[in-house]
């Protein structure tokens, strides 16, 4: 009972807690300034709960505050991982509750804007409550419209009320529930497109006036049921579609709103918000923590791991007055730096403008919806038109009557299975894909998946783990866990990597670090070459020296992903060439891509000529599918035909691309090309479907023989078709 | 004809009943915490204080 109600996650938790809170970590933000004060003299803070899985993890965080004595509220929001706490009294009580939610192995985060656009969903709350009033309408509507079509012994004048009685409820319905459709109609002509809701706006507006006149002069049929019942499917459509893509865009705010963080700024008493901190501010940088703005180094020297910034995969040495870019990781001691451009005028930022210049022109993409509506919305509307003359001047009916067989035709060509052909397929296939670990980020970037040709892979981080990783080498078992117990004391990657590699080894006590440089235990030392007093090594190292005994090398590099040569050869299967493109030096990239099993690649890239590269292949006609995770990746991702990055990766890597890779792996990407490319057959077929019922149909409508009935049936039969169609992609 | 004349407003009525419990319900926050609303059931519904 207990999995089936998804708690087992929470069981996990405790398990792995062990039933101990956690030790209290330094608090990551500054919470108390955040809060915000109520009427009543309470106050309330809002913060996002990473690790939020469950809903016994949300009794446990609600049980855990409302413990508190002056907490009167605590309420956690499992599917937006938000938290609202309230209480009574100073602001700085922010921070104990914060961290209180800490030490029970949550991580919290502050509400960055970010989350805030994902989450504060205004327009998702519109489309559902157009939804709840057309379907409201729809079915009132359809009551009153069965009686008139089954009441055949009805007199005309009751027949007469019951028109008055739909319009009474149709028209209302079709124009609030109608907007957001309207809308969107309307910002496509401004833009000069003909798209899907041009098509359906001017059906369902032309059907209600059609019906209005009908009603006055008591005609045979009014049509606001066919009206109201076709925006009520629309709007269910975009609802869903929305559902999906929106727990996507969540995931990966969360994910960015983790990252950010807050930076340590000498003479202040708590993490500053990296927004805030200003040119010539003096930062601390801790070891292994990100450097998250553009600085000058104060210290004699520093060891920053770039692989974000330059795709280098060793660690580079840094000299005073040397200029640091954003984006480096310390690998070695703290460091004090100067910082030299606030956020907003940063490199980063930077970036983040190109890239929103590059994602304009890929906005130029059509979908595949809109390339059919293109072709369809003229067509439909000159079949309507002819049929409005034809009857008027050929056959001889009084304008009214003749509008009677344009409407219909207008409203069974109105495409209602054809604009849920695509987005039923979308909400199935993205559905498959988030439970694979693929978030979709973009509207069209499915579509675009399927007709990638061309795969590019960046190496660290992406096709490699990103960490580093023990090789095999002149160690003796004994020796190594040695090192190891010694290195459990430290939270340098490379130490951390040895424990890795001996997991079982209990840490040594009495050890000591020299921050950036080794470990001392008694007369062993474990560190750097410089710390051993050894000659000057390249490569990632570290070295046992043990009195008595000749000194030992532990060699690291970075790893190759469990699943990277099985993705590469997915690839493969699915059509696409693969490449290799890469910041690191010629040799790395070599053996790695040999590892991997690609033959085509490229060393000492820079992010400009990552660029390059994929704009050459576009020039060649190849459609570029690239995945990378580094800010020098950013802008090949944003130039890129589709792109993909790691979860892991830089918050800009994930700004630039249509897909993010949850659980780390590279081969739910390679399977989801065949998904993306069964999705897209889907829709195809349910283009084909919905057209299918609109040949047959038309004629019938043309002709004046439909009757609001036939539209009824026409509609609900082809929505069913198309979406038991769609459904095929989501096994 | 005397039936219509009830039973229509009857109907519209009780239609509208359920048109404005929906928008209430998603005024109230309702339906923003889907996933979490399915365990809430399970909890008990006094939290200890100082506990």
């Amino acid at each position: 009972m207990v999995q089936g109600l998804g708690l087992d996650a929470f069981y996990r938790r405790r398990e792995g807690a062990d039933g101990v809170l956690k030790p209290l970590d330094p608090p990551s933000a500054d919470f108390a300034g955040l809060s915000r004060a109520n009427k009543d003299g309470t106050l309330t803070l809002e913060l996002m709960v990473s690790g939020l899985t469950c809903g016994a993890c949300i009794w446990l965080v609600e049980q855990a505050l409302a413990a508190e004595p002056d907490v009167i509220r605590a309420r956690a929001n499992l599917s937006t991982r938000r938290l609202a706490v309230t209480w009574r009294g100073e602001a700085a009580r922010g921070n104990d509750l914060a961290a209180l939610i800490g030490r029970l192995g949550f991580r919290v985060a502050p509400f960055s804007p970010a989350c805030l656009r994902a989450s504060e969903d205004a327009e998702g709350r519109e489309l559902t409550r157009a939804l709840g009033i057309a379907s409201f309408g729809a079915m009132n509507v359809m009551l009153v419209s069965v009686a008139v079509w089954a009441g055949s012994d009805m007199g005309p004048d009751t027949r007469h009320m019951m028109h008055w009685l739909t319009a009474l409820i149709g028209l209302p319905t079709i124009a609030y529930a109608g907007m957001p459709l309207f809308r969107s109609a309307w910002r496509g002509l401004r833009a000069g497109r003909l798209n899907m809701d041009c098509a359906v706006s001017l059906g369902i507006l032309a059907t209600t006036a059609m019906s209005l006149s009908e009603t006055m002069r008591n005609g045979e049929f009014t049509w606001f049921d066919g009206a109201t019942a076709l925006l009520a499917l629309m709007l269910a459509g975009r609802v869903l579609d929305r559902a999906a893509r929106r727990r996507a865009r969540q995931s990966a705010a969360e994910l960015l709103a983790l990252q950010e963080g807050a930076v340590t700024v000498l003479g202040e008493a708590h993490p500053v918000p990296l927004e805030r901190v200003e040119a010539r501010a003096r930062i601390l940088v801790a070891s292994g923590e990100r450097l998250r703005l553009d600085a000058v180094l104060e210290e004699e020297a520093a060891l920053l791991d770039t692989a974000a910034t330059t795709g280098e995969s060793l660690p580079r040495h840094f000299a005073r007055g040397e200029a640091l870019a954003a984006g480096g990781v310390n690998m070695g001691a703290p460091f004090i730096a100067r910082v030299t451009a606030a956020a907003r005028d940063g490199s980063l930022a930077a970036m983040a403008r190109m890239l929103e210049q590059a994602e304009q022109a890929r906005g130029r993409y059509t979908s595949l919806a809109d390339q059919a509506a293109r072709i369809y919305v003229p067509i439909a509307h000159l079949v309507a038109l002819a049929t409005f003359l034809g009857w008027w001047l050929l056959g001889d009916l009084p304008w009214q009557a003749a509008l009677v067989p344009a409407v219909a035709a207008l409203i069974i060509t109105c495409p209602c299975g054809l604009a849920i052909a695509v987005p039923a397929v979308q909400v199935v296939a993205s559905g498959a894909l988030f439970r694979r670990g693929v978030l979709l980020s973009s509207p069209t970037g499915l579509e675009r998946l399927a007709n990638a040709d061309h795969v590019v892979l960046d190496k660290t981080g992406t096709l490699t783990e990103g960490r580093p990783r023990l090789l095999p080498g002149a160690w003796k078992e004994d020796e190594l866990r040695l090192a190891a117990s010694l290195a459990a004391a430290s939270r340098h990657p490379l130490a951390r990597a040895l424990s890795r590699a001996c997991p079982d080894v209990a840490p040594l006590p009495g050890v000591t670090e020299v921050p950036g440089a080794g470990l001392i235990h008694g007369e062993t030392r474990l560190g750097s070459a410089a710390f051993l007093s050894l000659p000057e090594d390249s490569g990632m190292r570290l070295h046992l020296a043990r009195p008595g005994a000749l000194p030992i090398a532990f060699c690291f590099e970075d790893s190759l992903r469990a699943d990277a040569a099985a993705a590469v050869q997915e690839f493969r299967r699915a059509g696409l060439g693969v490449e290799l493109l890469s910041g690191d030096a010629p040799g790395v990239v070599a053996r790695i891509a040999a590892e991997a099993g690609i033959t085509v690649c490229t060393a000492r890239a820079t992010p400009e000529a990552k660029a390059a590269r994929i704009a050459a292949l576009t020039a060649q006609g190849r459609r570029v599918l690239m995945v990378g995770d580094g800010i020098n990746d950013a802008a090949a991702l944003a130039a890129a035909h589709v792109s993909a990055a790691p979860a892991e990766g830089t918050d800009l890597a994930q700004a630039a691309s249509d897909f993010v890779l949850m659980g780390g792996g590279l081969l739910p990407l390679a399977e989801a090309v065949g998904r993306a490319r069964l999705a897209q057959r889907a829709a195809r077929q349910n283009i084909a479907l919905a057209f299918g019922y609109n040949i047959i149909a038309v004629p019938v409508a043309v002709a004046g023989f439909a009757t609001p009935l036939i539209a009824a049936l026409v509609m609900a039969t082809s929505s069913l078709a198309v979406i038991g169609n769609a459904l095929r992609v989501g096994r | 004809m005397d039936t219509l004349v009830w039973l229509i407003p009857l109907a519209l009525f009780l239609g509208g009943l359920g048109l404005w419990a929906f928008i209430w319900s998603m005024r109230s926050g309702q339906y923003d915490d889907l996933d979490g609303a399915a365990a809430r059931i399970l909890f008990d519904d006094d939290l200890k204080k100082g506990g």
